[in-house]
């Protein structure tokens, strides 16, 4: 190991949100390898207390401004478990379709904008605009087609207004549903180029044995609901989510940190890519083949390999949603009838950045007594600072390391999460 | 580029956040079909979200988020020594936002239940504009990046932008929309600052007034409108308070 070593990031760029790395290496031996969440507060679950069951969506939203649709859904969900309401098989897809609106804008933010410039050697994507505009393109056209489809089913794609306790409040036009499929055939060629992209990236050699959390497939690749299954072999229900995240909070850290089997879990594309690839679609298995991900791998930077396999799964899960949505009759009921009882629900959604819990508890007028939510980041925040122990022990002996070169590892591992900081203190 | 024989200046530009979800930054990069015009038209030398490159010579600077941390109070001023313009991004920054709905309980008991042995530093919630002086404040939730595009035409020609005045109706009846109203549900469009194309009462959601009030706003009407419909002053109260912009006005309270 080199002798000394001294890294500290105050405010990382390119994630959501405030956080911290620091490290500290002296005469060989590792002294500090921290990450440190530090953004303020927001008592989010203080807010919804008293709040009526119709505003618990539109509040949470506001937890994140990129998985605002991931957080009204579990939202919506949570209330209708504690109320026991099913919602119309056409909610359920419009849903989905949101939900995959929002996977692929949010993916495509984070593998252009956000991990990307580190694999260039750049501080941004803006230089790109001059330098390399056919990347550019290929982002504007990708993420632009994510909010696309978000602002057609959900009203809008921060902050959504559609998406309603008992279903979805509007039938999109048909019309949009079926440019937007156009648009997502297209897009497959587009996905193809990334993929070549993504080939001439140069992905650390790093592997930590970790434990994965995530939604559990039945039938499908999961998004909404059903139970939860980690890698370490243990299944529950989404209502037991607590047995599983078991958040406790730390003095140098403004968001909790969770733990399951082991001193931390991972959540995110990489969790749920090793938990359910068999459910993938062929096409998205094709290319994890092609970029080398096989599972289960234990190698955190493998997570921006894993959005982009789920940006192709999810684009063509869009066209199937598409073709059965277009064939609804044009009075197909998308709302089911409401009615507020006193009562717990927990619902899970896998968000973009990993699995997404919320809990309410009503009195009988549909007012919340209580919530709770834990965020896929949250999750992550202990994961992530024990991976860069790790990652600092393997590292920092290798020829040439300076104080710079570490700092670039350490932040693309933080950015290789796709953190949502400012949503996991909430 | 010339308009009008001006030759429009490319200004640095800053982007910085305060508490918030970040959202309203996120608009920033999203229309993505002028994206690159957008970018070509300001020189971005900081903005921590989408860049690690860091400047502190810029003449705008966009604040997103509400403060609510004492630290965030110095970062302000320090920001506010060196921008030429300060620009309120969005709700959070120009009325607290849904974050000012934790300002109605005790911080201390909060602190207790959701971080027992740990409480973490945090005072009540201050809109920009009551911590340091703002040359222009951008409404919404999240910001609309149309409005955003205008804006900054007109910065660049050095035009005075004026905000609508007229309430989300107006815009909401131009989209051909039922009432919300008639749909049986509560919605602060009467009273509340149009411009944002009235994307709620189209998507089947009535208007939380993100934007805060329109000019001479008739609440004494509103409130009766809403009495008339069945509207419990709890419900509408609750509306009222959700994004601080309506700040101390309340249905059964006497002015």
């Amino acid at each position: 190991m080199k002798t000394n070593l001294n890294v500290d990031v105050h405010h990382l760029a390119r994630v959501e949100g405030h956080g911290n790395i620091k490290v500290k290496v002296e005469n060989g031996s590792l002294k500090e390898a921290s990450w440190e969440v530090v953004e303020t507060p927001r008592y989010f679950e203080f807010m919804l207390k008293g709040k009526h069951y119709t505003s618990a969506g539109i509040l949470t939203a506001r937890i994140c401004g990129i998985c605002s649709i991931g957080h009204c859904l579990a939202s919506i969900r949570a209330t209708e478990n504690a109320f026991g309401i099913t919602i119309p098989e056409a909610a359920q897809k419009l849903r989905l379709l949101a939900k995959h609106g929002e996977t692929l804008q949010s993916h495509f933010l984070h593998l252009f904008f956000l991990a990307a410039p580190d694999f260039v050697g750049l501080p941004s994507a803006i230089p790109l605009v001059d330098l390399k505009p056919e990347i550019v393109a290929l982002a504007q056209r990708l993420k632009g087609m994510g909010n696309r489809i978000c602002d057609a089913v959900a009203g809008r794609t921060t902050h959504p207004v559609s998406l309603q306790v008992g279903g979805v409040a509007v039938m999109p036009d048909k019309q949009k549903l079926l440019d937007l499929k156009g648009e997502l055939e297209g897009s497959l060629e587009a996905m193809k180029a990334v993929v070549e992209l993504f080939k001439t990236f140069q992905i650390p050699d790093f592997v930590r044995e970790t434990e994965f959390v995530s939604l559990k497939g039945e039938k499908d690749y999961p998004f909404i609901g059903g139970n939860i299954v980690s890698s370490d072999g243990k299944e529950m229900p989404e209502a037991d989510y607590r047995k599983v995240t078991n958040e406790y909070v730390t003095p140098n850290n403004t968001s909790k940190w969770c733990k399951f089997s082991r001193a931390s879990y991972a959540v995110g594309a990489l969790a749920r890519f090793n938990n359910n690839h068999k459910f993938l679609h062929p096409a998205a298995a094709a290319i994890a083949k092609e970029l080398g991900l096989s599972p289960v791998s234990h190698n955190p930077f493998m997570n921006n390999v894993a959005q982009l396999i789920e940006c192709v799964h999810a684009a063509h899960d869009s066209i199937r949603l598409i073709d059965e949505i277009v064939k609804m009759k044009p009075a197909t009921q998308t709302m089911e009838k409401v009615q507020a009882k006193a009562g717990t629900g927990v619902g899970a959604v896998e968000v973009p950045r990993g699995i997404l819990f919320h809990c309410y508890e009503y009195d009988k007028n549909g007012y919340i007594v209580k919530a709770d939510c834990v965020i896929p980041t949250t999750q992550n925040n202990a994961n992530i600072h024990f991976d860069m122990g790790s990652l600092v022990e393997k590292f920092a002996s290798a020829e040439n390391m300076t104080d710079e070169k570490l700092e670039l590892l350490c932040s693309m591992l933080v950015r290789s999460y796709d953190p949502c900081i400012s949503c996991s203190v909430h | 580029m010339r308009y009008l024989s001006i030759e429009p200046t490319k200004p640095k530009v800053a982007v910085f956040d305060f508490t918030s979800c970040e959202g309203c930054e996120l608009q920033l990069a999203n229309k993505e079909e002028t994206l690159v015009d957008f970018l070509k038209a300001v020189e971005i030398v900081n903005f921590r979200e989408v860049s690690s490159a860091k400047s502190d010579d810029y003449e705008i600077a966009f604040i997103e988020g509400a403060v609510s941390r004492s630290d965030e109070i110095e970062r302000l001023k320090k920001i506010r020594e060196k921008a030429r313009v300060l620009v309120a991004l969005g709700c959070c920054a120009c009325y607290g936002g849904v974050n000012k709905l934790k300002n109605a309980f005790d911080l201390s008991t909060a602190n207790r239940e959701i971080y027992g042995n740990y409480p973490k530093d945090s005072m009540p919630v201050r809109a920009i504009k009551d911590v340091v002086p703002v040359d222009m404040e951008i409404p919404g939730c999240p910001v609309n990046k149309e409005e955003i595009e205008r804006i900054i035409q007109h910065l660049l020609l050095d035009i005075n932008y004026n905000f609508p005045v007229y309430p989300v109706c107006v815009e909401c009846k131009q989209k051909f929309n039922v009432c919300m109203f008639e749909k049986g549900q509560l919605c602060l469009g009467p009273i509340a600052r149009a411009g944002c194309s009235a994307p709620c009462p189209t998507g089947g959601l009535g208007c939380y007034g993100c934007r805060g009030p329109a000019a001479d706003p008739n609440y004494d009407e509103f409130f009766e409108i809403a009495r008339r419909r069945g509207f419990a002053e709890q419900e509408v109260n609750e509306r009222l308070s959700f994004f601080g912009g309506f700040n101390g006005i309340a249905m059964g309270v006497q002015k």
